[in-house]
């Protein structure tokens, strides 16, 4: 079971590993989450969903299923 | 060497808007880009001897384009011979976070256009502990300029406007080409290797103070904010306070603007020769205008707080807390703005959901948008609760026809939301739905791009709504002031002529014979053609002209049925106005305005999209006619079948 942004605990310091493959893996690339990219989940919305991530020293609110495509380690 | 005309270009929340502010003020115009919706937002520095031309561009991360309005920038840049392919390029990067936001710069310093890096934001980054060796980059990218700024506090402006004036390095080496729009597997591929670049570059050259270097803090008014509980509950506060607000301000100027304009009706009256041209001034033009200009406190209002909340960067949160609530309706987090908006005004709600990336979410914002109650529709719910709801309390503490008016809101807002669901399943996409926001930090708001963003959608909404609603307004004056001579001589012959010609029955007289006049014009003519058509919602003819006039704006309606009734609408008069629509009988003897027939009315107003306003907004920015048609038709169809399900219920 590969780990992603989406199944990550809050509070941890991770490294993306690969982005997959789809039609916003460029986008998400571009909004600096490329291999090597140090993230950390900040926090959650109510619902589990959206959650927020520091990703390289801004704040980015993704959606799980975005966070899903994003492996880390 | 000497440039005439400046494109600035950086990712959202750089403090873009603020430097195009500071760069131009309020020598702004706001125009179209052909074939998309972004505003092109054009403001001209004015120099000692000349002017430069500043385009701003829609903020991006890329220049390769990840939606419609991104194009603009992609298409401008990519195309030397564009109308508004620029001289020179004022790239704007927030200098907290170098690493994200020189991307799209390597970007624009590959095009071999003059270029100038603005790293904006300098007291974020010294407040993060973070030095920037500017030698560095000059090392890495020897063509470009290099300023720093803090265009919050205007720090560094005098020396970029020096830059722009004069000392703009030209460009000696080659241009490279752009990656073609669509292979966004190159464009990736070439993203991840320009990272690597800067990620080297930003090792050399941004220096972190130890101390400072703490992982990201959530901050305790984060925390509040996205708070199950307290985030939402903070919402619903927030909201209730904003339109408290609006309304109770709102109503002072408004009251003024309506007596301003009435007064100017009397007196064009009194001093112009009585004749046609009279008429459609004093009847046609000027209450046509005052028609729009009266709902300008509310928009002001409402862009003035929807406007510090987004400054503030607090709009952001609400997006995040609603995204998922949003989500199952069709909608996303950011359709919250535009919704809100709406219940001011639909016009700049549906401008509001630009933001919105994904197209079918837009869309379907749009259709939703003028289901929620506008400001415009109040003074018909007013008028029509109290003709049939009583005025007493139900439970003890509250008052029916508050509840009324709460339920007529709440209808509005359910609707939007059952028809987005509806909506959803129709209307087919390829593109994936994404929120990706960035959440920039809580700060305080600026007031300068505050009272901007006000006077820009005050601007957008009295040229492009204001422009309908007096044509409208003028082309019902024309309908409702002529008709069929002969029948209207015939009908005011009819009327009794006061024997005792005292100034009171004079003027009871005139007042019938302008309702008379009214009734037999074309307008009062097509009202008794559409009422076997409007009879099963419990409406007679005279509603329907008043339904038909509400066409150019739904508060119309009002004064419809006061000229109708042969009253004076404003102020003391509302009550004979009331008095005369409860004596109403119809050929049956029964009373017109019972509760069936007054529900009826409501529930057509909540429903029915009866502003030519909205239809040509919607057009504009949907870029088609089927949407708005749509919309019209969905809208007409149910106000129709809800209304008749009304009154077969309540009669």
């Amino acid at each position: 079971m590969k780990q992603t942004l989406a199944t990550s605990k809050r509070g941890n310091i991770f490294h993306v590993r690969s982005v997959q493959q789809s039609a916003i893996s460029a986008k998400l690339i571009e909004m600096g989450l490329y291999v090597g990219q140090e993230v950390e989940i900040l926090f959650s919305a109510p619902f589990g969903d959206p959650i927020a991530v520091n990703v390289g020293g801004y704040v980015l609110s993704l959606r799980l299923n975005e966070a899903a495509l994003i492996e880390v380690v | 060497m000497n440039v005439n005309k400046i494109a600035l270009v950086g990712n959202p929340n750089t403090g873009k808007t603020s430097l195009f502010n500071a760069l131009t003020g309020l020598n702004q115009q706001v125009g179209n880009f052909p074939g998309v919706t972004v505003d092109k937002k054009v403001g001209k520095l004015k120099l000692q001897n000349r002017t430069i031309e500043i385009i701003d561009l829609p903020g991006t991360y890329s220049i390769y384009p990840r939606s419609k309005d991104e194009e603009v920038v992609y298409d401008i840049l990519s195309n030397p011979k564009h109308p508004d392919f620029p001289d020179a390029i004022c790239v704007i990067v927030d200098s907290s976070n170098l690493e994200r936001n020189l991307l799209l710069f390597t970007q624009v310093y590959a095009l071999a256009i003059p270029t100038v890096l603005v790293l904006n934001m300098s007291d974020i980054a010294f407040r993060k502990g973070k030095k920037i060796a500017i030698e560095k980059i000059r090392e890495q990218f020897p063509e470009a300029n290099i300023n720093v700024t803090n265009a919050r506090i205007k720090l560094g402006i005098k020396q970029l406007i020096d830059i722009l004036e004069k000392r703009i390095n030209p460009r000696n080496d080659l241009p490279k080409v752009l990656i073609s729009k669509a292979d966004v597997i190159a464009q990736q591929q070439d993203t991840e290797k320009k990272f690597q670049e800067i990620n080297e570059l930003v090792k050399s050259c941004v220096v972190q103070d130890s101390s400072l270097k703490t992982r990201h803090k959530v901050t305790r008014l984060d925390k509040l904010f996205v708070h199950p509980i307290w985030g939402y509950s903070i919402f619903l506060l927030v909201l209730l306070a904003l339109f408290q607000l609006i309304f109770t301000l709102a109503t002072f100027p408004m009251d003024l603007i309506d007596g301003l304009f009435g007064s100017l009706s009397a007196y064009l009256h009194a001093v112009l020769p009585a004749g046609l041209f009279t008429e459609l001034l004093a009847n046609g033009i000027v209450p046509g205008v005052g028609g729009v200009v009266i709902f300008v406190p509310q928009i002001v209002l409402l862009f003035f707080f929807i406007g510090i909340l987004e400054e503030t960067g607090y709009m952001s949160r609400v997006v995040f807390i609603m995204d998922r609530i949003m989500r199952p309706f069709g909608l996303n987090g950011k359709s919250v703005v535009p919704l809100l908006s709406s219940a001011a005004c639909a016009i700049p709600g549906v401008m509001a959901s630009r933001t919105i990336s994904n197209w079918k979410e837009r869309l379907i914002t749009i259709l939703v948008a003028p289901l929620m109650s506008c400001s415009a529709r109040i003074p018909v719910y007013t008028l029509l609760i109290s003709l049939v709801i009583p005025n007493r309390m139900v439970f003890g503490f509250l008052n029916l026809q508050g509840l009324t008016f709460f339920a007529l809101y709440a209808l509005g807002i359910i609707s939007a939301l059952l028809v987005a669901v509806v909506l959803r399943m129709f209307i087919k996409t390829k593109e994936d739905s994404v929120l990706l926001l960035e959440l920039p930090d809580l700060k305080s708001p600026r007031w300068k791009n505050v009272g901007i963003t006000v006077f820009d959608k005050a601007r957008l909404f009295l040229v492009g709504a204001g422009k309908i609603i007096v044509a409208i307004s003028i082309v019902l004056w024309a309908l409702g002031t002529f008709g069929p001579t002969e029948r209207i001589q015939n009908a005011v012959q009819k009327i009794e002529k006061p024997i005792n010609k005292n100034a009171v029955q004079l003027a009871a007289y005139e007042k019938q014979v302008k309702a008379v006049k009214f009734e037999n014009s074309y307008i009062g003519i097509l009202g008794k053609t559409i009422e076997p058509v409007i009879k099963p919602l419990g409406y007679d003819w005279k509603i329907g002209i008043s339904l038909i006039t509400s066409f150019a704006a739904r508060e119309v309606f009002v004064g419809s049925m006061a000229t109708i009734y042969s009253v004076d609408a404003d102020g003391e008069e509302t009550r004979s106005l009331l008095e005369k629509m409860k004596q109403e009988k119809n050929s049956d003897g029964q009373p017109v305005y019972t509760l069936a027939s007054g529900l009826s009315l409501m529930v057509f107003y909540v429903y029915a999209m009866q502003c030519m306003a909205t239809f040509a907004v919607v057009k504009r920015e949907t870029k088609s006619w089927k949407w708005p048609i749509i919309q019209l038709v969905y809208m007409g169809v149910m106000a129709y079948v809800s209304s008749w399900i009304i009154f077969q219920i309540f009669s």
